[in-house]
C-alpha cells in the first residue's frame, strides 16, 4: 500500500474509533459512573442514526418517492440532526427508565435488550416509516462542498474529533461536580446514598438519559459517515457487544479509558481483518465470525485477569481535595 | 384461532422448558444468564452433528418412527446432547463464573461475562455451520393430523408436548423428593442459611448449571424438530425466556412453565393481527407490562 493509501486508511480508522469512543463515553456515564447495566446500546445507535437521517434528509419527491418511503424529511443542517438524535434518544431512555430503574439492575439490562430488538424490528418492517429493510441512502454530509469528495474524510475526521472532545469535556465537568459524586455514591451503595437524602430513582434516570443522549449523537455521527443506513446494521453484535468490550478494556469509570479502549479495540478489530486474509480459502466466508470469537475471548480474559481495564478508575475526581 | 392457541401451547412449552433452566440459575445462583439462549442453540446443533454425521458414520438406522420426522438417531442424540450441554454449562461456570465469584465481582460482572460466553458459543456455531437455517431432516413433507374442530397438528408437535411434560415431571419429583433437590430449593430461599446448614453450595451450583444446561439443550432440540435450526435462534429466544421467567416469578419452576405458555400463546395469537416478525416484540411488551404492574411476577406475592 502506498503512503496516501495508508493515510486514508488511518483516517477512517480514527473516524470510526472516534465514533465508537462517543458510544463508550455514553456507556461510561451509565455503567462506569452509575452502575446501570444497559445492553441495548444498539437501540440508541439505531434511533440516533435514523433520527438524524430524517431530520437532515429532504423528503423524497417525484419519481424518487415511488422507491423511497420516508415518513418525513426535514432537510435541516447536520447540527440539528445531532441535537435531534440526542433529544429523541433521551426521551426513549426516559420511557424505558420508568418501569425498570426502581428494580434490580438485571431488569434494566433485559428491558434495554428488548427495546433494541424492538426498534430494529420496527424499522425493518414498517416501510412507510423509513424505507423498511432497504434502509436509507444518500445522507447529506456537513461541509461537503468545501473540499473534493475524495478528501472529504479529513473534514469529517475533524468534526468527529471536535464532537468527541466536547462530549468528553462535558462529561468530565459533570462527573467532577457534586452531581457526579452522587452518581458514584448510587453505584457503590444505593442504600446509604438514599439515607443521605438522595432520590436514587431521579439520579439514575438522569444518568440513563444523559448517557442515551450521548449515544444518540454517536448514532448520528455514524449515519452521516457511512451515508447509508439500514436496520440490519444495528444488531446486538455490532452495536452493543463491541462497545461493552471497548469500555471494559479501557477501564470503566474513566473517561480517558473509555476513549482509549474504543481506539485500542477498534484497532485490534481492524487488525484481525488483515489476519483473516491469511486464512485458507474455505474459511474466508466465515472470517467475521472468527474475528468476533477473538473479541469475545478477549472480553473474558479481561474480565478474569484485569477487570479494571487498561486505565482503571480514578479514585479521586474532585479538585477540592489535594 | 384454536389452532393458533395449540401452536402457542407447543411453542410455549419449549419456551417454558428453557425458562425453567433460566429461572433455576437466576433463583439459586442469583445470576442473569444471558448465555442461556445460546446453550439452547448449542444443544440443537450438537444433536444435528450427531444425527447427520456421527451416527451415519456409526451406521445407526436412519428410518423414521411411524409418522414422526425422526428415528433412532434423534432418540440417541437427545439425551447425549442434554448431557453434553449440561457439561458445557458446568465448564463455563468453572472457567469463568467461578473465578469471578471468588474475586467478589458483582452480579453484573457475571452477567457481562455470560454475554461474552453467549457470543463465543454463537460464533463457534457460525464458524462450523454458517448462518443459514438448517433442518434435522431436510426436504421432508410434514403431514398434519386432522383433529376435530378443524385443528391441524403434526405428530411431532404432540410428541414435543409429551417430552416437555415428562421432563418437567422428572424435575418436579427430583426437586421435591430427593436430598439434592431439597438442597437446591433451600439455596434458592437463603444461600447463607443453606451454607451454615452444611450444604456444599459449590456442588449445588454445579448441579444447577448441569440441569439448566440440559433443559436448555432439550428445548433447543425440540425447537429444531418443530421449526428449524439457526445460529441466531437462541438469541431470539432470550427475550421470551426472560419474559417468561419474570412473568412466573424468578426462581419459581411452575411459574416459568406457566410464563412460557402465556408468552408462547400470546406470540402465536399475535400473528393473526401482525406480521410474525414482531413475535419477539410481543414477548417484550408483555414483560414491560408485568414490570409496571407486578414486578415480582404472578407467583411472587405483592409487589414492592
Amino acid at each position: 500500500m502506498e503512503f496516501g493509501g495508508i493515510i486514508a486508511y488511518l483516517t477512517s480508522l480514527v473516524i470510526e474509533g472516534g465514533i465508537f469512543a462517543v458510544f463508550c463515553l455514553g456507556l461510561n456515564i451509565q455503567w462506569g459512573y452509575t452502575g446501570l447495566f444497559n445492553i441495548g446500546i444498539a437501540g440508541f445507535f439505531c434511533i440516533g442514526a435514523y433520527t438524524s437521517a430524517m431530520i437532515t434528509m429532504p423528503a423524497p419527491t417525484g419519481l424518487y418517492a415511488k422507491y423511497v418511503h420516508l415518513l418525513f424529511g426535514l432537510d435541516q443542517p447536520f447540527a440539528l440532526g445531532l441535537i435531534g438524535a440526542a433529544v429523541i434518544c433521551g426521551i426513549v431512555a426516559f420511557l424505558i427508565g420508568i418501569p425498570t430503574l426502581r428494580l434490580g439492575e438485571d431488569y434494566l439490562a433485559i428491558a434495554t435488550l428488548g427495546i433494541a430488538e424492538t426498534f430494529r424490528l420496527i424499522f425493518n418492517n414498517e416501510k412507510w416509516l423509513a424505507n423498511g429493510a432497504r434502509g436509507l441512502t444518500g445522507l447529506p454530509q456537513p461541509l461537503h462542498d468545501l473540499i473534493e469528495p475524495r478528501y472529504y474524510n479529513y473534514i469529517y475526521l475533524i468534526i468527529v474529533v471536535i464532537v468527541m472532545i466536547l462530549i468528553y469535556l462535558l462529561i468530565e465537568r459533570a462527573i467532577r461536580s457534586p452531581w457526579g459524586r452522587v452518581l458514584r455514591a448510587v453505584r457503590e451503595d444505593e442504600v446509604s446514598a438514599a439515607m443521605s437524602g438522595k432520590d436514587i430513582f431521579r439520579f439514575k434516570m438522569q444518568s440513563l438519559v444523559f448517557g442515551a443522549m450521548v449515544m444518540g449523537m454517536g448514532g448520528a455521527l455514524f449515519a452521516h459517515y457511512t451515508k447509508a443506513i439500514s436496520p440490519d446494521m444495528f444488531t446486538p453484535l455490532y452495536g452493543t457487544f463491541i462497545i461493552w468490550v471497548m469500555l471494559i478494556a479501557g477501564g470503566s469509570g474513566n473517561n480517558k479509558g473509555a476513549i482509549l479502549g474504543a481506539f485500542v479495540i477498534w484497532t485490534i478489530w481492524m487488525g484481525t481483518h488483515f489476519l483473516t486474509d491469511l486464512l485458507p480459502y474455505t474459511l474466508k466466508a466465515r472470517a467475521p465470525y472468527i474475528r468476533y470469537l477473538v473479541i469475545g475471548i478477549l472480553l473474558e480474559v479481561i474480565l478474569v485477569w484485569r477487570p479494571q481495564g487498561l486505565l482503571g478508575e480514578e479514585k479521586r475526581v474532585s479538585k477540592m481535595f489535594e | 384461532m384454536i389452532e393458533l392457541i395449540i401452536y402457542g401451547l407447543v411453542h410455549g412449552s419449549i419456551i417454558g422448558l428453557g425458562a425453567i433452566g433460566l429461572t433455576l440459575v437466576f433463583g439459586i445462583i442469583r445470576f442473569a444468564n444471558f448465555a442461556h439462549g445460546d446453550l439452547m442453540s448449542a444443544g440443537a446443533y450438537l444433536a444435528l452433528f450427531m444425527v447427520t454425521s456421527l451416527f451415519s458414520w456409526l451406521g445407526v438406522s436412519d428410518n423414521n418412527f411411524g409418522p414422526l420426522s425422526f428415528g433412532w438417531r434423534m432418540l440417541l442424540a437427545f439425551p447425549i446432547s442434554m448431557l453434553c450441554v449440561g457439561f458445557v454449562a458446568i465448564l463455563l461456570d468453572r472457567i469463568l463464573y467461578q473465578r469471578l465469584r471468588r474475586k467478589g465481582s458483582g452480579p453484573v460482572m457475571l452477567a457481562i461475562s455470560s454475554l461474552g460466553a453467549a457470543f463465543i458459543i454463537r460464533m463457534i456455531l457460525l464458524i462450523f455451520w454458517g448462518a443459514d437455517s438448517l433442518f434435522y431432516r431436510p426436504g421432508l413433507l410434514r403431514h398434519a393430523l386432522e383433529l376435530p374442530l378443524g385443528i391441524k397438528i403434526r405428530p411431532d408437535q404432540i410428541l414435543i408436548l409429551i417430552v416437555v411434560l415428562l421432563l418437567i415431571t422428572f424435575l418436579h419429583l427430583f426437586l421435591q423428593h430427593t436430598k439434592l433437590g431439597k438442597a437446591m430449593r433451600s439455596m434458592a430461599d437463603n444461600i447463607e442459611l443453606a451454607r451454615i446448614s452444611g450444604i456444599d453450595t459449590e456442588k449445588i451450583i454445579m448441579l444447577t448449571w448441569g440441569i439448566g444446561g440440559a433443559l436448555a439443550a432439550a428445548a433447543g432440540m425440540l425447537y429444531g424438530i418443530d421449526v428449524r435450526l439457526n445460529p441466531m435462534m437462541g438469541w431470539n429466544f432470550l427475550i421470551p425466556l426472560f419474559a417468561a421467567t419474570i412473568l412466573g416469578t424468578i426462581g419459581n419452576v411452575t411459574g416459568a412453565l406457566v410464563g412460557g405458555l402465556v408468552i408462547g400463546i400470546a406470540q402465536q395469537v399475535s400473528t393473526a393481527y401482525m406480521t410474525p416478525t414482531y413475535k419477539p416484540a410481543v414477548a417484550f411488551i408483555i414483560m414491560i407490562l408485568i414490570l409496571l404492574v407486578r414486578p415480582k411476577g404472578i407467583f411472587g406475592g405483592s409487589s414492592r
